[in-house]
């Protein structure tokens, strides 16, 4: 936390956002099942490393399928987090006048003043709920990451937040800067290790997307089956920003529950969400975005295609907010049940708040893959389980930007076996 | 794809299919040599698709009695997918859209693998596919473009027996030049018959198609069975003038037993 030398304004609003979070640490969440998060200690420090080679075998091979490279090629930065400790951070050679990459805590250390002012707590209010609360008075680290202004880096930034214990909670809270004018494309993999049984991870993510900026985020979740995820996300678009997020879930999970909210402030401004979820197991799944369209001109779009296996339960929301006459956005998800003890729901939402002119629609559909499409392929020559995954991957293979191969071979991968179990 | 096997490449014997509780096929003999290319005619709900259909194997569709023999092989117990692999393909009349999955793959599905760039430009050449490989199949495409879309998919496929539903239907006369000319690629209808090996049955109600394409001998499909059969043009003209009724009367049909 920053030292003695901050300005009265900056103690005044630490001590705003502590006691902000403390009136709402036992606030149950809106949506999502409720977590007593009082029966995870919080986790451990770790030893810090010199390259990311030298992570275990079996860390590198977990999180290789969220898109993370330990060898770090095709990477213009890096950042890890083992537990509570940020074991490693870097910037490539080429891009170090362009890209910051540090904790968020010692991003607050060596910036104080312009981070309280601009940054922290400023996307998410930290009492929102118990899982805000959590994370602003228990911190554990985070990633920080900024681009400079007219910085435009096509090399994805890598970041992995690792649990490696069970029984903890991990109390991360991360922050992206794209400065105006400047480009990112940032690939973040959450991961546990394979012997973590319970657990939860609440994270904070504050984005802030400058003038004629664009932030490619994408974030593949990789959880173990008892884990608990609450993710709470807040993303400002300034004048002409362009803020594009991927996520993609394909392992059981016990129960997670997002809403990212992106604020599209600024004059022509766009958020662009789009999902693939597989429903695994018992896992609870409570994923939607929210779109809130203020500046004018701005626009939206929210993508989400959902397969749901075993005893899933999948909540597939989305809500589209228009402020300004001169908006427009459209949701679109569909759904596939693979499976009679499954459930799945889809939950539209759209509001036009004081905004004649806006422009918001909806589809949402959940179907089985029709049998006659099926046999079409049949007749081609394709075996039944070919075609049903043929048609599956079509189905989930909406045109993902930024989306590295690995994981779109991961996607596949799903797909060929939840097919093959739903024959 | 050569056959090395002797004996017809289709034998249908006293077939019986039913559709629910409705019997369509009520005794249906057929056999049809390598090389040869027949017509299938016949009045709306004779039975026509549900013949066509049997023999791809599509569910729905109960043969009650008689077999399919193809390659001398019973297709009862086999799926949609081998007899594919066998060598029976189909052009359908109203293909489904499927969302996500692309012309192209649909080649590549029918050729069993990667279709070579310079394999995918001449069918681009001949058929006008152009935009529609890199759509999802089916979605949105006009009557012609479907129908040129499962002309390229039989090509890419080469069946040693094509099947065709009115491939005429819902096209305007250029695009049915383009896909009777497809056809033609396909069944070598230039050749003479002792050279051809492929074969073909085609349901057509207009007979234009036949302007592009030589059939050998046309058949009508009257009450579920094979009312009579002749020459594909007389035939057509016959029915032109007089209706089916009249036609399953006439003398020009060689009556069959």
């Amino acid at each position: 936390m920053p030292d003695t030398q901050l300005s009265p304004g900056a103690i005044a609003r630490l001590e705003e956002i502590r006691i902000a979070a403390e009136s709402a640490i036992d606030k149950q969440a809106a949506l999502g099942p409720d977590v007593d998060i009082t029966r995870f200690k919080t986790v451990s420090e770790q030893q810090k490393i010199e390259t990311l080679e030298s992570l275990q075998k079996q860390v590198k091979e977990t999180v290789i399928h969220s898109g993370f490279m330990a060898d770090e090629s095709d990477r213009s930065a890096s950042y890890f987090q083992m537990d509570r400790t940020p074991i490693y951070e870097r910037v490539q050679k080429a891009f170090d006048d362009a890209i910051e990459i540090t904790s968020t805590e010692d991003a607050l250390r060596l910036w104080p003043e312009e981070m309280i002012e601009k940054y922290w707590w400023r996307a998410v209010m930290p009492d929102k709920d118990k899982y805000t609360a959590l994370v602003a008075l228990h911190q554990t680290e985070g990633y920080f990451i900024r681009v400079k202004a007219g910085r435009k880096v096509e090399k994805p930034i890598q970041a992995c937040l690792f649990v490696s214990e069970s029984n903890v909670s991990q109390n991360v809270h991360n922050i992206i800067i794209v400065e105006d004018g400047a480009e990112a494309n940032v690939i973040t993999g959450c991961n546990v290790h394979v012997d973590v049984k319970e657990g939860l991870h609440a994270g904070i993510s504050e984005f802030y997307v400058g003038k004629g900026a664009k932030l490619t985020f994408t974030m593949v979740h990789n959880w173990a089956a008892d884990f608990s995820v609450r993710p709470r996300t807040g993303v400002v678009v300034d004048d002409d920003g362009v803020y594009i997020n991927n996520y993609v879930l394909l392992t059981p999970v016990k129960s997670i529950q997002a809403f990212p909210v992106a604020k599209l402030v600024g004059k022509r401004s766009t958020a662009v969400f789009n999902s693939i979820v597989y429903g695994l197991k018992d896992s609870i799944i409570d994923l939607g975005s929210e779109a809130q369209l203020i500046g004018e001109g701005s626009r939206s779009e929210a993508v989400a295609r959902t397969v749901s296996m075993d005893q899933s339960t999948v909540y597939s929301r989305g809500r589209l907010i228009g402020r300004t006459n001169d908006c427009k956005a459209h949701l679109d998800c569909r759904g596939i049940v693979q499976s009679a003890e499954s459930t799945q729901w889809a939950i539209p939402d759209l509001a036009s708040e004081g905004a004649p002119g806006a422009e918001l629609s909806h589809e949402a559909a959940i179907s089985p893959i029709a049998a006659e499409e099926i046999y079409y392929l049949m007749t081609r020559g394709l075996p039944k389980d070919e075609a049903v995954s043929m048609i599956t991957r079509g189905f989930v293979n909406i045109d993902i930007p930024g989306l590295p191969d690995v994981l779109r071979k991961q996607i596949d991968k799903a797909i060929e076996e939840t097919s093959k179990e739903a024959m | 794809m050569t056959s090395e096997l002797p004996g017809p490449l289709l034998v249908i014997e006293d077939l019986h299919v039913s559709v629910g509780d409705r019997e369509i096929l009520r005794g249906v003999d057929l056999t049809i040599q390598e090389g040869e290319t027949h017509v299938l005619l016949g009045p709306n709900g004779g039975g026509k698709s549900t013949l066509l259909n049997t023999i791809v194997g599509m569910p729905g569709y109960r043969v009650t009695g008689g077999r399919i023999l193809f390659k001398g092989v019973d297709l009862a117990d086999l799926e949609i997918d081998e007899r594919a692999r066998m060598g029976i393909g189909i052009a359908f009349q109203r293909p489904p859209a499927v969302r996500g999955v692309r012309l192209r793959q649909m080649l590549e599905v029918a050729a069993r693998g990667e279709v070579a760039e310079d394999a995918i430009a001449r069918l681009d050449e001949e058929l006008n596919l152009g935009h529609m490989l890199e759509r999802d199949v089916n979605m949105g495409f006009s009557g012609g473009e479907a129908k040129r879309s499962e002309m390229a998919q039989l090509l890419a496929q080469m069946p040693d027996l094509a099947l065709f539903d009115e491939p005429e239907s819902g096209v305007d006369l250029d695009n049915i030049a383009v896909v009777g000319g497809a056809m033609n690629a396909l069944l070598k209808g230039e050749a003479r018959i002792s050279e051809r090996t492929r074969a073909g049955l085609i349901i057509t109600h207009t007979g234009h198609i036949l302007e592009f394409v030589n059939a050998d001998v046309a058949h009508v499909l009257y009450s579920g069975r094979l009312a009579c059969k002749g020459n594909p043009l007389d035939l057509i003209e016959e029915i032109s003038s007089h209706g089916y009724d009249a036609c399953v009367e006439c003398k020009l049909c060689q009556t069959l037993s």
